[in-house]
């Protein structure tokens, strides 16, 4: 059973539908011991970066969360919930994050600025992935050239180790990360048709 | 490189699809989802549902599509239609919506937008215009394009990116249904003027409307409705068209 991470942040209806479409068990929650008990955890969230750390503080499920990716329990944070497993954000003044995965979460305008580009901020839209780490259980059943569909403002930067594939928005976007059990989507898998879906079926079957 | 959208529009009325009744190749063509899982399969970037469902009593027979269609097609849903207030925007997010674009509810209480940013952030509010020349000037029109506001559409898309919408849905009264290409000029003078992406909507006639629209480095997106629910254009064939042209497409 995978324990969607419920904290009061966006809609989990497309998550949880996609994860049944796939016929995988899984449960909206916010209870400790529903966390504990799963085999797995994914993060969502949109929004911005301090508000929604604080409410998933305000849940008291950090020390959970953190307990259970120590213990090697698979991780998937998706969007925000990607950006929250590093260490800190900047977004709206430096805010701390769970700190799973080294790295900044950044304004993406700033350096499309100083790269003298003059792209739409937020990114919205399809994306294609360059896949560096094609051993990455994550990526199983993806290839170069996938498209996903990506809504955010802010990118993971100072992580290169922990880069699994990237998208090119005039700089290159931090697209899937991955440190030992915990992995991250800065795209919605579950809104990027059946790329997505393979996506979610490969978390899902990570032992 | 992030790629230009093709996004057919369903008109919905009391929980079936209006329009499309030449449509071959899908069983129902009424039925939301048959249409939609069609349109998915033939690489639809997104979908938009516009409830134009006449009656409150009726509304949840919306709902329930929403809700049929987000169980099974999982890429990005906006709905439009009926968005009066903030209680609009819960009623159809919960159903399976991504985005909601609000059209002349936002026009009749402008505080909508920044009211709905705030609660669901600016990915999810989408400002849709009916924008007609009056005058040697860009105005908004309300009530299915009969009456002129009298708002400037470049301050009116201005004011809805400073109040947090993601996106712009612009819709060329004087192009639309014209078949001709669409609005160019209208297109650019706001893209000009905001930096969200503008979704392009009103004039769509066959495949080269689509390239020069696209040729308009302003514009993310092209919506349609009845080009495509007829078949007068194929999504498949058109995104094929696009790509040997260079415009960057998601291909399924």
């Amino acid at each position: 059973m995978i324990a969607i991470i419920d904290y009061g942040v966006g809609n989990l209806y497309s998550l949880s539908s996609s994860l049944s479409y796939l016929g995988i068990p899984c449960a909206v929650t916010r209870s400790a011991e529903e966390i504990k008990a799963a085999d797995k955890i994914i993060l969502p969230g949109v929004g911005a970066f301090g508000d929604a750390f604080q409410k998933l503080k305000d849940t008291g499920l950090v020390p959970v969360v953190k307990e259970e990716a120590a213990n090697g329990k698979p991780l998937l944070g998706i969007c925000l919930g990607m950006q929250l497993l590093f260490e800190e954000g900047f977004e709206y003044g430096r805010h701390e994050g769970l700190g799973l995965i080294p790295g900044s979460v950044c304004p993406l305008e700033d350096d499309l600025k100083a790269a003298g580009l003059s792209l739409k901020v937020p990114h919205i839209g399809w994306n294609a992935l360059d896949i560096r780490k094609k051993e990455n259980p994550l990526m199983r059943y993806s290839k170069n050239g996938d498209f996903v569909y990506y809504v955010h403002s802010f990118y993971a930067k100072y992580c290169e180790e922990s880069i699994v594939a990237t998208s090119e928005y005039g700089v290159n976007l931090v697209g899937t990360v991955a440190r030992g059990s915990v992995y991250g989507c800065q795209f919605h898998p579950e809104k990027s048709g059946e790329v997505g879906l393979r996506i979610l079926r490969a978390f899902s079957e990570i032992a | 490189m992030v790629t230009k959208r093709i996004i057919p529009c369903l008109d919905i009325r009391d929980g079936r699809v209006v329009k499309g009744t030449n449509f071959k190749g899908v069983k129902d063509v009424e039925d939301p989802v048959a249409l939609a899982r069609f349109y998915n399969e033939s690489g639809a970037d997104e979908l938009v549902f516009y409830d134009i469902t006449a009656t409150y009593e009726d509304r949840p027979l919306f709902t329930d599509v929403l809700e049929r269609v987000a169980a099974e097609i999982f890429i990005p849903l906006t709905v439009g239609g009926s968005i009066r207030g903030v209680g609009d925007f819960d009623r159809v997010l919960k159903a399976g919506a991504d985005k909601v674009s609000v059209n002349s509810g936002a026009v009749a209480d402008r505080s909508i937008i920044a009211e709905a940013a705030k609660k669901y952030g600016d990915q999810c509010v989408v400002l849709s215009m009916d924008v007609k020349r009056v005058g040697g000037k860009f105005h908004i029109f309300v009530k299915g394009g009969r009456e002129d506001t009298g708002i400037d559409a470049l301050e009116w898309a201005k004011f809805g990116e400073d109040n947090g919408a993601g996106e712009l849905v612009v819709n060329s009264i004087d192009t639309d249904g014209v078949k001709n290409g669409f609005d160019l000029e209208m297109l650019s003078a706001i893209a000009e003027r905001v930096h969200i992406p503008i979704i392009a909507s009103g004039g769509a006639g066959g495949q080269e409307d689509f390239l020069e629209l696209f040729k308009e480095p302003g514009v993310d997106a092209g919506l349609a409705a009845s080009i495509f629910h007829f078949k007068e254009v194929q999504i498949k064939d058109l995104k094929a068209y696009l790509i040997q042209n260079g415009i960057p497409m998601r291909v399924v």
